[in-house]
């Protein structure tokens, strides 16, 4: 159970989230989506602990990230923006030092370890510096290490950023195959991904929701394009302009 | 405690990742046996003791120390891993801890491997080797109350060149700051209580005792509390930096 209250971020008399309230619960997957610099990243960022909030809060399985941050962030895997790593560490030693961290032992941190190695596919690069890996590989070493202590919550951001077709069919699929037990948050600006993986779409912009619904029923309104309701609700009106695009 | 070894065993295992912790060793060492043979004289003096070798310490700790520490959070922030980091289940004093400990375990592994110059001297003659130990237990606390500085310096910025220089300069002023070039700052306007203060803060003074061989509780004491103080502030400013 993910819940937002009142999330709000001001930059000095900048407002990037404006007065956030949303719930989400175990089984959905939830896509974050709005054009570049929406407040999508800040949102998730607050909601993880890392950016404290100018008012409201969020808490995660009943845990307030505010006030019991440790047991809320226990609960969280998370992907940042652009999947930052230690690149001089090799995947094993960088997944063995989130092992440590996320309090894995005996078994079953072998048996976890495994378990997303082979998921990830990261056997071939286990002990090669990330510094040398390609973009695709890290992003999954990042995926690996959000996933490694099988949290309640997992929440993305941009997962498939930047990743060849192939890759991100794999990734979504990897999404899907979790999103039974688990709440997942994804952030994404390619509209695709929110009919392959999502169940329910909240459009972003300026830092306020200016839509909550499901995929098929905003393909529905845009005449089977969910480009032409992206674009009406960011900008309100039918611009040329593909924002979808602007990624790849 | 379990979290700060994750971190420490983490952060040390990263200097030896790179060449860092190989050029930083090569270079100290260097920069030591130098100092001492020709800039102190250690021959000429004709004592068997390390006078020579440890009051450049203090000169050396002001640029190399700052050099190791002005990478502990600044290229966290850089890269963006801080966020990785610090949305771990793991409280900012232990970010800063563990962090912390892995750079001075790494100084001291430095200053471990100037034993040639201890055998050199009990080669040569007999020197007091209990003056020695606590010599070397002064140069690592004050290692640790340089690394401190840097530690907390460097979680201001993302940019290392200026958490360098900064610190450079924040460390100069402690290590004088029981001499005019300091003190002349403070005693025209403030209170004698004040420059007293500034005055008894001074990294050198304090290690001048220890390296003569006094273990006097009130030089430990100093080095734990400007150590302490320096990592409360770093843990601050990281929640401020974390804030906007």
């Amino acid at each position: 159970m993910l819940e937002t209250k009142g999330l709000t971020k001001r930059y000095g008399r900048h407002t990037v989230v404006d007065d956030l309230s949303f719930s989400c619960k175990p089984g959905e997957v939830l896509g974050f989506l709005g054009p570049n610099g929406a407040g999508k990243s800040t949102t998730m960022k607050m909601v993880t602990g890392f950016v404290a909030p100018s008012a409201g809060t969020a808490s995660i399985c009943g845990h307030d990230i505010l006030t019991d941050t440790l047991a809320a962030q226990r609960r969280i895997g998370y992907l940042p923006e652009g999947a930052p790593l230690y690149a001089e560490m090799t995947p094993q030693q960088f997944l063995d030092f989130v092992a440590d961290i996320r309090g894995l032992s005996g078994n079953e941190r072998r048996q976890r370890l495994d378990e997303v190695i082979t998921l990830l596919h990261l056997a071939p690069v286990l002990n090669q510096s990330i510094d040398t890996l390609s973009k695709g590989f890290k992003r999954r070493v990042g995926l690996a290490q959000a996933i490694l202590h099988d949290p309640d919550v997992l929440i993305l951001d941009e997962p498939t950023d930047g990743l060849d077709p192939n890759q991100k069919h794999e990734v979504r699929q990897l999404i899907r195959s979790m999103s039974e037990e688990k709440l997942i948050v994804i952030s994404t600006h390619i509209l695709e991904e929110v009919n392959a993986v999502c169940t329910r779409a909240i459009i972003i912009a300026d830092g306020r929701i200016l839509v909550d619904d499901t995929p098929k029923n905003l393909t529905e309104q845009g005449d089977g394009d969910l480009d032409v309701v992206f674009r009406r609700v960011t900008q309100g009106s039918d611009l040329p302009e593909k924002e979808a695009d602007s990624c790849t | 405690m379990h979290m700060i070894k994750a971190l420490f065993r983490r952060e040390l295992q990263s200097y030896f990742a790179t060449p860092v912790a190989y050029v930083f060793i090569v270079i100290f060492l260097m920069l030591m046996g130098t100092f001492t043979f020709y800039l102190g004289g250690f021959y000429e003096r004709g004592q068997a003791d390390l006078r020579a070798f440890f009051n450049f310490h203090p000169w050396l700790y002001l640029f190399l120390v700052p050099a190791i520490a002005m990478r502990l959070w600044a290229e966290e922030r850089k890269s963006g891993t801080v966020e990785f980091l610090m949305t771990l289940p793991i409280t900012p004093m232990q970010a800063v801890a563990g962090k912390f400990l892995a750079a001075w375990a790494f100084t001291g592994i430095a200053l471990l491997l100037t034993f040639p110059i201890w055998i050199t001297v009990n080669y040569l003659g007999e020197p007091d080797n209990g003056t020695i130990l606590a010599a070397y237990i002064g140069s690592f606390l004050m290692a640790g109350g340089f690394l401190a500085i840097g530690s907390c310096l460097s979680a201001f910025t993302r940019n290392q060149v200026i958490a360098f220089v900064i610190s450079v300069v924040v460390c100069f002023g402690f290590l004088l700051s029981g001499f005019p070039l300091v003190l002349d700052l403070f005693a025209g306007w403030a209170p004698q209580v004040l420059v007293d203060g500034v005055a008894s803060l001074s990294f050198l003074t304090h290690f001048a005792d220890i390296s003569r061989g006094v273990i006097d509780l009130r030089d430990l004491v100093y080095f734990a509390l400007v150590i302490a103080a320096f990592l409360y502030a770093n843990t601050i400013v990281l929640g401020w930096k974390q804030a906007d």
